[in-house]
């Protein structure tokens, strides 16, 4: 119901105030929508923006696990690099920009841009968990003469992973942003790129139906990584307690 | 002191590498941080301060003050009462997924090129995540709390207030996540549409391949972002004190 006033709302203000031109009423951009879902342009588009989300999350999360767990688990290394983390961390990715374009393509770019971003909220979310591990139950392993790795196994790696859960979560509407900036920005081709160059040529129909649907994807990775980390922490606390309610 | 030296150690070393290793470099694209340092203060030292990061941090300070006034309040109505959330519950979690990057052309189409535009495109894209997080957190308000204020009928006013105080830490952690948006969106607004600011001038320079002053502008608005992260974390650890002290944060964990 509130999605319908919502819709009301705007279709009145959008013939009110605005000329179609700029601000097109929902009776045309729905139809436009539904037009691109069934052509070919929006699903290449689609699938280049998703292949520069799915590459830039798998080395994200490749190189900030590992260097998650390389910094956080010797307590001096973690100290003598905690300032300089905290540094880095607030430098948006986007400066990267222009000095990028000098010597990399767009794709490559792209790809890059979405790692990095990532790879630092993978990297704070791992730091997080290392220091949450039950000391307790180190000890255990421990005293049961359990090895590094089998540590690392069976203690440590349980605690982060509810981290990476949430790290998860967090990192797939970074990634398409980002990736969608690319588009905007460099023009990298994509959904970004497209949408630009609809508002260029002053289609603004054909702009705010694949805005409407890029709200769409954004939903549809949402669902995705929730299940992901449902999936994953079945054996959760949390997770069991929300699947008995 | 120690933990001075621990905490300045890796950077000073970094810079110094990064200074050793380029200082004879011939390459165009990575020059040596000496000169990269000399365009700083050329570049950032002049009358371009005035010109290009002045509007640039104006259209930041307001677009994201004017996000927070309005996430704080939009968010509050929403978390306590019952009916608009019902009724903008579908509508939020469209935009709470929806890219902030991408409503850039959809103002540059419906509002125009112009100051405002940016600062609609930096209050926009950074309401969200303060509004979604002070929902989030008034909704969260202690109950009992609450029924106890009830008992002492203590006034209306006062007793929002104990809910805004109650969500405060929730809403310091969506405005942290707005500000680093909104510095994202204020240098992507500016490189797409704009004729002066710190994202126009660093892409400039892109184009006409001064890549010293490039970079300098580069590390401004790494700088920028940094010194801005660090001052909130200021303003968060004060507002904040009365939190930790009640979550036991104020104890150092070994």
């Amino acid at each position: 119901m509130g999605l319908a006033g919502a819709a009301t709302a705007y279709e009145i203000l959008a013939r009110l105030f605005f000329d179609p031109a700029h601000v097109p009423p929902l009776s045309a951009v729905v139809p436009e929508a539904l037009r691109l879902l069934t052509g070919e342009r929006f699903w290449t588009a689609t699938g280049r923006t998703l292949a520069a989300v799915a590459v830039g999350l798998v080395i994200a999360l490749a190189a900030g696990i590992l260097a998650g767990f390389a910094l956080g688990s010797v307590p001096q290394v973690r100290r003598a690099t905690s300032s300089t983390l905290d540094f880095l961390r607030p430098v948006p990715s986007i400066v990267l920009i222009p000095v990028l374009v000098l010597v990399l393509d767009v794709r490559q770019i792209t790809v890059l841009l979405v790692a990095v971003s990532c790879f630092w909220i993978v990297v704070f979310q791992v730091l997080y968990g290392l220091r949450d591990v039950d000391r307790v139950a180190v000890e255990t392993a421990r005293a049961f003469r359990l090895g590094r790795l089998a540590r690392i196994v069976h203690v440590t790696w349980p605690t982060v992973l509810p981290y990476l859960g949430t790290a998860l979560r967090l990192i797939v509407s970074v990634a398409l942003a980002l990736a969608l900036t690319g588009g905007l920005v460099m023009g990298a081709a994509g959904l970004g790129e497209m949408i630009w160059s609809s508002q260029e040529s002053g289609e603004s129909t054909g702009m705010y139906a694949l805005v409407l649907l890029t709200g769409g994807l954004g939903i549809g990775l949402d669902q995705l990584a929730r299940l992901a980390e449902r999936r994953l922490l079945h054996w959760h606390v949390a997770t069991r307690r929300e699947a008995l309610a | 002191m120690k933990a001075l030296g621990y905490a300045l150690g890796l950077p000073a070393a970094l810079v110094a590498a990064w200074w050793v290793a380029s200082d004879g470099s011939t390459n165009v694209f990575l020059p040596p941080l000496r000169t990269i340092v000399e365009a700083f203060r050329d570049v950032w030292f002049s009358d371009t301060f005035v010109r290009d990061v002045v509007p640039s941090l104006w259209r930041l300070a307001a677009g994201y003050a004017i996000a927070l006034a309005a996430g704080v309040v939009l968010g509050f109505v929403i978390g306590r009462w019952a009916a608009p959330r019902a009724l903008t519950g579908p509508l939020l979690a469209y935009f709470r997924v929806l890219p902030a990057p991408v409503l850039i052309p959809v103002l540059l189409v419906a509002v125009g090129i112009g100051d405002t535009t940016k600062l609609v495109v930096i209050t926009v894209g950074a309401v969200w995540p303060i509004l979604l997080n002070t929902a989030d957190g008034v909704r969260a308000a202690d109950e009992v709390g609450l029924q106890c204020a009830a008992a002492y009928r203590l006034p209306r006013r006062t007793r929002h207030l104990l809910v805004l105080r109650g969500a405060s830490p929730q809403i310091f952690a969506g405005a942290r996540q707005a500000l680093g948006l909104s510095i994202i969106l204020m240098v992507v607004s500016e490189m797409l549409m704009s004729t002066d600011g710190l994202g126009f001038t660093v892409v400039q320079f892109q184009r006409s391949f001064a890549i010293p002053q490039m970079w300098s502008g580069v590390l401004l608005i790494g700088l920028l972002g940094f010194g801005l992260a660090k001052l909130f974390e200021l303003v968060e650890r004060r507002a904040l004190r009365w939190h930790r002290g009640h979550t036991g944060q104020l104890t150092e964990r070994p």
